[in-house]
């Protein structure tokens, strides 16, 4: 298992690369997720917001 | 047939009705690229032989390539994109291109990091300003001044013709890294696979490659699909169906998601 991870002195270079690719990508697809939502709730205000200025 | 399919293609670019078939593909992509990641991994490390003159570290060409070839792949359809867009005033068109750039940027990051991460035991450096590398890092800058152009203007429709001739105008850049290694003397290598030659490595080496290539693709048209869905909700957000979709989203969050 050591042996795997340490890429036969080169570890340090296959793991920067590998590591930060997975970590951009995933962080990627979080924010996204994240803005999605915030998108969603700015919307909904600005909606019901909307619906209570038709109302009165 | 070809009526039925213009058609659709009528149809779909509607972000009205582009939205939920979004919607529906994203799942698909994922499960995709998911599947494809741990199969191209899998081969990459423990199937793929060691390299006899790199070492283990040649296994950095299984992100890096792919990576590359999506830098300049993801540029080439946002311009067609931004094209179609300029010509046809097409919506749709413009928020594909804008919704690209992001992940665009990010491959091509990626693709100098890890390279920087593979030419440091194999040549010594982690960077040298050979035409290949100098290439890939204007094809960064192009990314960002076309996202940075489009968040300096308040008006959606004036960024985006104003991003598009930018995209266009920088593909220019495309061919001259795609040939850099052969028009420059580089200390980058040439290519490794080209649709004229044999392919100058194992074929489970390529496999592993093309493998992980198509896991990025994939990760790439489920990312895009997610970004444009969250720009056709803010550039329609006047319309009468978004104000319906979020409006129903607070009351029936469930029904809304599925959407």
């Amino acid at each position: 298992m050591s042996e795997f991870f340490a890429m036969g002195g080169r570890g340090y270079y296959v793991w920067m690369s590998y590591g930060i690719t997975a970590l951009f990508m995933i962080v990627e697809v979080i924010a996204l997720m994240r803005s999605r939502t915030s998108v969603l709730k700015r919307l909904a205000r600005m909606v019901r917001a909307e619906e209570r200025g038709n109302s009165q | 047939m070809a009526f039925k399919n213009s058609i659709a293609w009528y149809y779909f670019s509607s972000p009205k009705n582009f939205y939920p078939l979004a919607g529906r593909l994203v799942p698909w992509f994922w499960a995709l690229s998911i599947t494809l990641l741990v199969v191209g991994l899998y081969m990459g490390f423990f199937v793929a032989p060691t390299d006899y003159k790199q070492g283990e570290s040649y296994r950095i060409i299984y992100i890096h390539v792919p990576a590359a070839w999506m830098s300049m792949l993801i540029y080439l359809v946002m311009a067609c994109y931004a094209i179609i867009g300029l010509a046809w005033k097409l919506r749709m068109a413009e928020m594909m291109a804008s919704a690209l750039a992001p992940t665009g940027a990010m491959f091509t990051f990626l693709a100098l990091w890890t390279g920087a991460f593979w030419g440091k035991p194999t040549w010594g450096t982690y960077w040298v300003w050979d035409a290949r590398l100098t290439s890939e890092l204007i094809l960064l800058f192009l990314y960002i001044g076309y996202i940075s152009l489009q968040s300096a203007i308040d008006d959606p429709r004036r960024a985006a013709r104003a991003s598009a001739l930018l995209a266009i105008v920088g593909v220019i850049n495309l061919p001259i890294i795609y040939w850099s290694v052969t028009w420059w003397n580089t200390l980058h290598q040439g290519a490794s696979v080209s649709p004229t030659m044999e392919p100058k490595m194992a074929s489970i080496m390529l496999n592993s490659m093309l493998v992980m290539t198509f896991a990025f693709w994939t990760y790439t048209i489920a990312v895009v699909l997610m970004r444009v869905r969250r720009t056709i909700l803010e550039r329609e957000s006047q319309t009468s169906w978004v104000k319906a979709l979020v409006g129903g989203q607070t009351e029936n969050k469930s029904a809304g998601e599925k959407q």
